[in-house]
């Protein structure tokens, strides 16, 4: 049967555009040591919609991958030595840096980051690992937050991340987060803006497609904070999240907004099996 | 002092009928989705219609179709059946319902309405990310809708 018959009869039927998902078969080791687990089977809550899980590293060009193979090539790891001076440096009233109280950063955040968002009983709220940050630097050592899509805290993120470095992302979908998780589900199905998209349509229904010159991936965060040789600086999944709310022409949600945690937590979810691969390095 | 009160009316939901000119909660649907009036009353131009069918700012068509008669617009999509030879497959009206508001014909599908300007989540004023006020413009007025129409009808393989 010749392409044009197989599309009219697939229009006729008005079936949706089945994703071909040209992700490559390449494999992603670290520093020739830290092996990524960048397929995964998808978690049991995807089973009826995914076989299987990706990292967004599977869709970039091999220059591209490359960057990210090696610290010494990796442009993300010059803030994640900034944030290293950072974590030693007393600020605010109570006159504390991070070490004064998390001592070693490569012993008291290995494997912190895998977790989040995550819920904190004490608060009672659902918190991203920004929240958490901003917490303590209010709360724990009298000084100012920082920006939540800012510098600082994107390089924060980063050096956190990278002690978890290919271990599993693991968030909890249940218990106290069960109804955040359910709204971060219904604003990733939800068309928004004047082209009425959701994240489904463009990375459910046709990771692996072209949009224009851009290759779709899953939209998975495993990777954040990401890189970006766009805009050469380290950039936070709500940045994201807002830049792709806003091309579907609609009014965006905030960084930090209780819309956008939900929907980070739903996302996060839908990679629990992934690596941890931050700070990864995109187009 | 009526046509002027008209214009105001216009300009002030922020789309600007012109004379002959179907509005967009105006237009009429038939059961699957064809549009039988032409919207703007004039004959599109296939030439225009073809440029707007490439550019990024206002169909970008090429976004998720690739379509051959285009080929020096750089980057194609895949997301949509290639528009080759769209017009052995749909008859003038088809198109312009597609066009239009193409959920009327594909119930659902990803491809945006461009001729309809209110009942959005969210709604945003282009892509600023900022809020937008319904009605919005439409993407596309309604000779822009007749002349990728009119390049559309070009389309023919057979
Ligand atoms: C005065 C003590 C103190 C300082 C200073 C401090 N923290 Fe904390 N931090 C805590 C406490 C206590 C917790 C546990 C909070 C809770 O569970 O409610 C915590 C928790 C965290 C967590 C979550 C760990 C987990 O396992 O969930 C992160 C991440 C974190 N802090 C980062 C930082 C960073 C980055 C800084 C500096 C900018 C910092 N903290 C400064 C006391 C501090
Ligand atoms: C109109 C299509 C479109 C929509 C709708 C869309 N995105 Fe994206 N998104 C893209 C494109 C294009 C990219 C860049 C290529 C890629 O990584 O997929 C991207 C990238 C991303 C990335 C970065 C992935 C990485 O590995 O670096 C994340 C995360 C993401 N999107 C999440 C979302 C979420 C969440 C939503 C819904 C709120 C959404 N996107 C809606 C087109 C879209
Ligand atoms: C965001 C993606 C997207 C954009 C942008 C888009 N389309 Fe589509 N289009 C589709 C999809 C998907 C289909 C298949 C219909 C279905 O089954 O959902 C389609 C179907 C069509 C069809 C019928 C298919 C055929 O050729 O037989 C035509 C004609 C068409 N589109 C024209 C256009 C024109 C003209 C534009 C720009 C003014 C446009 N499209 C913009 C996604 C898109």
């Amino acid at each position: 049967m010749n392409n044009k018959a197989i599309t009219a009869i697939a229009m006729a039927l008005a079936l949706p555009v089945a994703a071909y998902a040209e992700a490559d078969d390449d494999t992603l080791v670290v520093n020739e040591e830290i092996e990524m687990v960048t397929k995964a089977a998808a978690p049991a809550h995807l089973a009826e919609t995914l076989d299987e899980v990706m990292s967004g590293w599977h869709f970039r060009s091999d220059e591209t991958q490359a960057l990210q193979m090696d610290d010494f090539d990796n442009p993300a790891m010059v803030f994640v030595d900034q944030a290293m001076d950072t974590w030693t440096t007393v600020e605010g009233s109570a006159e504390k840096s991070c070490a004064s109280c998390h001592d070693d950063v490569e012993d008291s955040m290995a494997g912190v980051r895998a977790v989040y968002p995550k819920w904190n009983e004490a608060a009672g709220e659902v918190r991203t690992l920004a929240m958490q940050i901003n917490d303590c630097r209010e709360n724990q050592m009298g000084a100012e937050k920082w920006k939540y899509t800012g510098g600082k805290m994107s390089a924060m993120e980063a050096l956190i991340s990278v002690q978890s470095r290919g271990m599993p992302v693991n968030v909890a979908i249940d218990g106290p987060v069960q109804s955040t998780w359910e709204q971060g589900k219904e604003l990733y199905y939800t068309r928004t803006g004047q082209l009425e998209l959701s994240c489904a349509n463009c990375h459910e229904d046709n990771y692996g497609n072209m949009i224009r010159a851009d290759h779709l991936s899953q939209g998975q965060i495993n990777g954040f904070p990401v890189y970006r040789l766009k805009n050469t600086k380290l950039n936070t999944a709500h940045a994201r999240f807002k830049g792709c709310v806003r091309d579907t022409r609609a009014e965006t949600y905030s960084p930090g907004s209780a819309e956008f945690v939900a929907l980070e937590l739903y996302v996060a979810s839908r990679g629990n099996g992934l690596s941890v691969e931050a700070p990864s390095v995109r187009n | 002092m009526k046509h002027i009160s008209l214009t105001l009316a216009a300009c002030l939901v922020g789309t600007v009928a012109l004379a002959g000119e179907t509005a967009p909660k105006e237009v009429v649907y038939d059961e699957y989705g064809a549009v039988e009036t032409s919207l703007s009353g004039v004959a599109g131009d296939a030439a225009s219609g073809a440029l707007l069918v490439g550019d990024k700012s206002k169909g970008n068509c090429v976004a998720c179709h690739q379509v051959s008669a285009l080929a020096d617009v750089p980057f194609h999509g895949e997301i949509g059946p290639s528009l080759d030879g769209a017009a052995d497959r749909w008859n003038e009206a088809e198109l312009r319902g597609l066009v239009a508001n193409a959920k009327k014909t594909f119930e659902g599908t990803m491809m945006p309405a461009f001729y309809k300007v209110d009942g959005y989540i969210r709604p945003g004023d282009a892509y600023t990310g900022k809020a937008g006020a319904e009605p919005l413009p439409p993407i596309l007025t309604a000779q822009e809708i007749e002349d990728v129409v009119a390049f559309l009808a070009t389309l023919k393989e057979d």
